[in-house]
């Protein structure tokens, strides 16, 4: 279980980018973290890979805190950020450094495989299309066998169509393992397809403000009513967390107290 | 009908011009290059021979081709060039251990930054030909102080580029490495140093080219043997070929190192997509 409690950050410039965020995430969920720009969303992605320090509170993934990258926790970003000089394989590869060379080669080869791209083991990164691209920095982040794999924008920078190929593609490969998904992003398609739970977060501070269980079954048919309903739910919710009228409703809550399941 | 007739045309066509053009480009892009130099030298040899002019302050090349065999039967060609490309190998070579060390601690290690760097950048200010009295008084007159000056024209090149590669290596890819938790080592081995090759190797290449360039003002500064030696005998006797000859030589391996320099790094360099690369391939 991944759980945040009082999740703070104070940049040095001032800036207050998390205030006191909880919540708590099982093992197996999938989470969408959506909100306005300055909610703090990679904020708190960056403080549970460890990358960035909260300024308070902790992050712990079963029962053991994070401040540092850990091996169970990996993250995919909005770029792939593959490493130019190494072929597709050895970019997918370069986690696995301290396995034995025939077992790395069989696990890049089953994750190549995976993600439908065993023909373009031996090609450089420059060569990929965005979609190709994404597609191995998700079989880098998966290949390590992660238990929570965190996702900052991932889709964002492709088109629509290969944005959709995508989320399914990373909803089939998360039924192989199960690992927790955390995902930021801004699309409220996205996050209704992909969550089981869609945190809104509200900016300056950055803070909870709701929180909407989506209880579809999968796979989710993005014409049906019911999808429909649960978007514009996403979307009410996203417009009243800018409304500065509106008061805090869901936000500053300790962690175990009011979960919504 | 007539739209058909025009889509097929092309078609057809285009396995034909798709096949011969890049071999007939790969042969004639480098002759097209030579086309300039070769007439110009052409059209020289032509006029002396004519005899519009006599040649004699601007040599024709068969004159500048007999001098260099001349100089290459006697054997003293060979002790020339060895003496100069000892020179450059060894002022390199220091060069290039110094920058490295000084430009890979300095990149890496922003307290050395601040430390040295004001320092390096200041001396980098002197023109470098300012140092020979003052090597020649340090070192002594002879191949000391012309491998220091040497070794300082290379040090310069390659200690900006390798800090500045070092200081532009993408954040994004160093935070994959942190992800994966490399330690500081594995970090350098498998991040900083693929990702600061290329700008080192053309640091590499820059620093030879001044090298090169500093070689002669080294054997300017009273040597017996080199070819900066050859400029100097030919001017001092009023002999042209010889000087346009020791020119040539330079431009002749000077070219040739550089070149070499090119093919040793260049499998360390497939994964890089230049533009000159596409273009080449188109």
């Amino acid at each position: 279980m991944l759980q945040l409690a009082s999740v703070t950050k104070v940049y040095p410039n001032g800036v207050h980018a998390l205030e006191r965020f909880s919540s708590e995430i099982q093992l197996g969920e999938i989470i969408a973290i959506i909100g306005g720009s300055g909610c703090g969303k990679s904020t708190l992605l960056r403080a549970i890979a460890g990358l960035d320090r909260a300024s308070a509170g902790t992050v712990t993934l079963d029962g053991e805190a994070i401040t540092a990258p850990h091996a169970k926790v990996g993250i995919i970003f909005q770029e792939p950020r593959l490493l130019p000089w190494l072929s597709v394989a050895d970019n997918i590869g370069f986690g696995l450094s301290e396995l034995p060379a025939a077992e790395r080669r069989e696990r890049v080869a089953r994750a190549l495989d995976r993600v439908g791209l065993a023909d373009k083991a031996k090609v450089w990164p420059r060569e990929l299309s965005g979609g190709q691209a994404q597609r191995v920095a998700i079989a880098r982040a998966l290949v390590a066998q992660p238990e929570v794999l965190l996702l900052d924008e991932p889709f964002s920078a492709l088109d629509a169509f290969t944005r959709k190929d995508l989320q399914d593609h990373l909803l089939d490969l998360w039924a192989d393992a199960r690992p927790t998904l955390v995902l930021v992003t801004h699309d409220v398609e996205e996050a209704v397809v992909l969550a089981d739970r869609v945190l809104v977060m509200r900016p300056h501070p950055g803070r909870l403000f709701e929180e909407i269980t989506i209880n579809l079954s999968r796979p989710r048919d993005r014409n049906a009513p019911l999808f429909e309903q649960f978007k514009r739910h996403v979307l009410t919710a996203l417009d009243r967390s800018l409304d500065r009228t509106v008061p805090d409703t869901q936000g500053r809550r300790e962690p175990g107290g009011g979960l919504w399941w | 009908m007539a739209m058909t007739v025009e889509l097929q045309a092309p078609v057809a066509a285009a396995p034909q011009q798709n096949a011969s053009p890049p071999r007939l480009a790969r042969l004639t892009r480098p002759l097209l290059g030579l086309l300039l130099p070769l007439s110009l030298a052409l059209a020289w040899e032509l006029a002396v021979r004519a005899g519009w002019s006599n040649g004699r302050l601007v040599p024709p090349p068969s004159k500048v081709f007999t001098t260099i065999a001349e100089l290459a039967r006697s054997g003293e060609l060979t002790r020339h060039i060895a003496a100069t490309l000892s020179r450059v190998g060894i002022g390199f070579g220091l060069g290039v251990a110094a920058g490295t060390l000084l430009g890979g601690i300095c990149g890496y290690w922003s307290f050395a930054r601040r430390l040295v760097d004001p320092t390096i950048q200041a001396l980098r200010a002197i023109p470098s030909i300012a140092w020979v009295p003052l090597f020649i008084l340090w070192l002594g007159i002879f191949e000391t102080s012309k491998v220091a000056l040497i070794a300082v024209g290379v040090f310069f090149p390659v200690y900006l580029g390798l800090t500045g590669a070092i200081l532009s290596v993408d954040r994004k890819i160093v935070e994959v490495g942190r992800v994966f938790r490399l330690s500081g080592p594995a970090m350098i081995r498998r991040i900083l140093l693929p990702a600061v090759l290329p700008a080192y190797v053309v640091a590499l290449r820059v620093g030879l080219g001044l090298g090169w360039m500093f070689v002669v003002a080294a054997e300017f500064m009273g040597a017996s043997e080199g070819l900066g030696y050859l400029l100097i005998d030919g001017q001092q006797l009023g002999k042209p070929a010889q000087i346009v000859a020791a020119i040539v030589i330079f431009a002749i391996i000077g070219k040739a190192t550089d070149w070499l320099l090119e093919i040793a790094t260049a499998p360390l360099l497939r994964w890089q997509d230049s533009f000159a690369r596409q273009s080449g391939a188109a």
